[in-house]
C-alpha cells in the first residue's frame, strides 16, 4: 500500500480486506497491507489483531473475508507449503525443561523436513548465530529468559525460512537483553537474508530495528510506512551531561550553548524522574549528534548519554490525524 | 578510532576463531509426511525415556523388566520340568499382567501429550508443514507401538522359551499368533483410552490419577458385578457386564475368537454372537478415541 515498489521489491506478505470476525469480536477488519522483504514491524496494543494475523498468516485460521499470500502462496490452499518456508517465534513460552536446547532445535528442525543429518548441523550452526554455546547441552530448564528467547528464535530459523514470524520477542527481556535480540532481528536480515515479520507493543525499539512499520490498532490499518521518514519527524534525543566547577549546572550551560548555536531543547516533561539533569531535543539528523558531542566537549564537560528516546504506542494515536495525512502522501 | 580495519588476519595468528557467517540451507525439505514419521519415532523413543533424562528411563524401563521376568520364569519352569506346555497361555499374559499394563499407559500417556500442552509446544508443531490429524495420528501410533513393545516382548520371551523346550510347533505358533493379534487390540485401546484422558488435562499428575481410575474402577466394578450375578446364577448376564472395562473387553474378545480361556467369573466367555458386539465395541471405542483426539486438537490451535 504504502511501499514503493522497487525492481528488488519482492512482496513477501500481501492480504486483501482480510477480515477475521469471531462470534463477539472483529479480530481484523479489511486489513489491506502490502510488505516486502526486510524486517517489517507489527505495532499494536494488546488485543490489537497481531497474533490473528500471524495466525491467518500461517495458515492454520481461515479468514472470514479477503485473502492472503505469503511468499505469493495463498494462505487458505498453500498453509503447509508456507509453513515449510516459514519461522514462527511464539509469544509465550514453548520449551520443554527437561531437553537441552540442542535436542529440541534438532527436533524442530526434523518436524520442518530436514534430514536427520541436516538437522543436526543447522542446530548447530543456528544455535551459534543466535548465541548460544557450551549452555546449549544443559536441560532448557535452567536457562535465563535471554536464553530462552534465543533457543525461541532458533526453533524458528533452524530450517533457514524465507521469512519469520516473531511474536513480541523482546517480551520480559532486560534493557540489555532487548538491545541484543533487536541487534540479532537486524541480523537476521542483513546477514542471512531472511525477512522478518516482528510484532510489538513498543513502536519506539521497532523503530531502530525496522526497515517498515505497520501500526494496527482495533483489527483496522492505522499506519503504513518505511522507518526511514518516520523517525526522522519524531526522533527525540535525550542529553545528560556532568556538571564541573565551571558549569555547576552542566545541563543549563548546554542548553543555552545550544541555543547559541540555533537548535532549541524541548521543555523537559516535570515528573519523570531526573528530568532536570535531562535534556530532551529533537533530532534533525546527523548533525545534531555531532552538534551535541561539539558543544558538550566544547564546555569540558562529560556526556554521560545520549539516547534515542523511545516513543510508545500511544504517541501513535495521539497524532492520528498528522499521520493520516503522511501515510496518504506516501501512498501509491 | 577503528578508521580501517585490516581485512585480513594478521599471519601467524593461528588460533583464531574464524565466524564462517551464516550458512543458507539447499538440501531437500521432505514433508508433511516425513515430520509425522519424525514425530512418530520421537513420541515413541519418548515412551521409554530415550533422548530424556535418565530419571524419566527408570520407571518405563522398570516396567517393561517387570513385564518379561515372570515369562522368563515360566519359561524356565517349563524347561526345568519338561512340561508338555507353557504354565500361561500367550493370551491369557496380558489379563494376568494387567496392572502394569495400566500402570505404563497411565504415566506414559500424559507423558506424550500433557507435556505438549502444558509447556504449550503444541503451537510450535502446528506452525510447521504438520496438521492436525498427522499430530494426534503420529502420538497414538507411537503410544500404541510402545505398548505393542511392552505387551508383545514377553509373548516373544515365551515363544523363543516354548521352542527352545521343544514344545509342539504348530500349537506354540498358533497361540503366539492369536497373542499377538490380542495384545495388538489391547494396546490400541489402552492408547486410545490413555491418551484421550491425558489430553484432557495439561497436568501430568492429574492425567495419570485419571487414567489409573478409569482402568482400575472400571475393571473392579465389572469384575464385582459379574461375581455378584454368578453368585446369583444369571450367568448369561456376565459377557453383557464385560462390555464395560477395556480389560473384560479384550478378554471377551479372545475367548470368543482367539481360542483363549476366560478370566471372567465360572469361565463363561461371550459366545460367538456376543463375541461379535465385542469386536465392534473395542474397534468402535478405539475410533471414538482417535476422533475424540481429533477434536480435541482442533481447538488446540495456536
Amino acid at each position: 500500500m504504502v511501499r514503493v515498489t522497487t525492481v528488488d521489491d519482492v512482496t513477501v506478505i500481501a492480504t486483501e480486506s482480510l477480515s477475521k470476525r469471531f462470534p463477539r469480536v472483529t479480530a481484523l477488519d479489511r486489513l489491506s497491507l502490502d510488505v516486502g522483504a526486510g524486517v517489517t514491524g507489527l505495532v499494536g496494543a494488546n488485543g490489537a489483531g497481531k497474533s490473528t494475523m500471524i495466525k491467518i498468516l500461517l495458515g492454520l485460521s481461515p479468514a472470514s473475508e479477503g485473502r492472503a499470500e505469503v511468499l505469493g502462496l495463498d494462505v487458505a490452499t498453500k498453509g503447509a507449503a508456507i509453513r515449510e518456508r516459514v519461522g514462527y517465534m511464539p509469544e509465550h513460552d514453548c520449551l520443554p525443561p527437561d531437553v537441552s536446547a540442542t535436542e529440541f532445535v534438532v527436533h524442530m528442525a526434523r518436524m520442518s523436513g530436514l534430514p536427520p543429518t541436516a538437522a543436526r548441523e543447522r542446530t548447530a550452526d543456528t544455535l551459534r548465530h543466535v548465541g548460544l554455546y557450551e549452555e546449549r547441552y544443559r536441560p532448557i530448564g535452567g536457562y535465563s529468559t535471554g536464553m530462552k528467547q534465543r533457543v525461541k528464535l532458533a526453533q524458528a530459523l533452524v530450517h533457514d525460512p524465507q521469512l519469520v514470524f516473531l511474536d513480541e520477542p523482546t517480551n520480559g527481556l532486560d534493557p540489555v537483553g532487548r538491545d541484543d535480540m533487536l541487534g540479532l532481528i537486524r541480523r537476521i536480515y542483513t546477514d542471512f537474508g531472511i525477512s522478518v515479520l516482528v510484532t510489538s507493543h513498543l513502536l519506539g525499539e521497532l523503530e531502530r530495528t525496522c526497515d517498515h512499520v505497520v501500526v494496527i490498532d482495533g483489527g483496522k490499518l492505522l499506519r503504513s510506512s518505511s522507518t526511514t521518514d518516520f523517525t526522522q519527524t519524531t526522533t527525540t534525543l535525550a542529553v545528560e551531561v556532568t556538571d564541573s566547577d565551571e558549569h555547576p549546572d552542566g545541563t543549563r550551560a548546554v542548553r543555552e550553548a545550544l541555543h547559541a548555536r540555533g537548535v532549541e531543547a524541548l521543555d523537559s516533561q516535570s515528573g519523570l524522574p531526573g528530568a532536570g539533569h535531562i535534556l530532551l531535543l529533537t533530532a534533525q539528523g546527523e548533525e545534531t549528534y555531532d552538534l551535541v558531542r561539539d558543544v558538550v566537549a566544547d564546555l569540558g564537560l562529560g556526556l554521560v548519554r545520549m539516547e534515542q528516546r523511545r516513543h510508545h504506542i500511544s504517541e501513535v494515536f495521539t497524532n492520528e490525524d498528522e499521520q493520516r495525512k503522511e501515510a496518504v502522501g506516501h501512498g501509491s | 578510532m577503528a578508521v580501517e580495519n585490516p581485512v585480513t588476519a594478521p599471519s601467524g595468528d593461528q588460533t583464531r576463531i574464524h565466524n564462517i557467517g551464516y550458512r543458507t540451507y539447499d538440501g531437500p525439505r521432505l514433508g508433511r509426511s516425513y515430520a509425522t514419521r519424525s514425530l512418530y519415532s520421537q513420541s515413541l523413543r519418548g515412551a521409554y525415556g530415550l533422548g530424556r533424562s535418565v530419571k524419566s528411563k527408570v520407571l518405563p524401563m522398570l516396567l517393561f523388566v517387570v513385564m518379561c521376568v515372570p515369562a522368563a520364569i515360566m519359561v524356565a519352569v517349563a524347561v526345568a520340568t519338561k512340561a508338555n506346555d507353557l504354565p500361561v497361555d500367550y493370551t491369557r499374559y496380558a489379563i494376568i499382567m494387567q496392572a502394569v499394563i495400566s500402570l505404563y499407559v497411565a504415566s506414559q500417556a500424559p507423558q506424550s501429550v500433557s507435556r505438549d500442552l502444558r509447556f504449550k509446544t503444541v503451537p510450535l508443531y502446528f506452525s510447521r508443514p504438520i496438521e492436525t490429524a498427522d499430530y494426534v495420528r503420529a502420538k497414538y501410533a507411537a503410544l500404541a507401538s510402545a505398548m505393542f513393545i511392552l505387551t508383545a516382548a514377553p509373548l516373544i520371551v515365551l515363544y523363543v522359551g516354548a521352542l527352545l523346550a521343544k514344545l509342539d510347533f504348530a500349537d506354540q505358533t498358533k497361540g503366539f499368533g492369536q497373542g499377538l493379534v490380542s495384545v495388538a487390540l489391547l494396546s490400541l485401546l489402552f492408547a486410545g483410552i490413555g491418551l484421550v484422558i491425558a489430553a484432557v488435562t495439561p497436568r501430568r499428575g492429574f492425567g495419570i490419577a485419571a487414567v489409573i481410575a478409569v482402568l482400575t474402577i472400571s475393571y473392579g466394578a465389572v469384575s464385582t458385578v459379574q461375581a455378584i450375578a454368578d453368585a446369583q446364577g444369571s450367568s448369561g448376564a456376565i459377557p453383557w457386564i464385560g462390555l464395560f472395562s477395556p480389560v473384560t473387553l479384550i478378554d471377551g474378545l479372545q475367548s470368543a475368537f482367539l481360542g483363549a480361556s476366560s478370566a471372567f467369573p465360572g469361565a463363561v466367555g461371550p459366545s460367538s454372537g456376543e463375541g461379535v458386539v465385542y469386536v465392534l465395541a473395542v474397534l468402535g471405542l478405539i475410533a471414538a478415541c482417535y476422533g475424540l483426539l481429533m477434536r480435541r486438537y482442533k481447538k488446540v490451535g495456536l
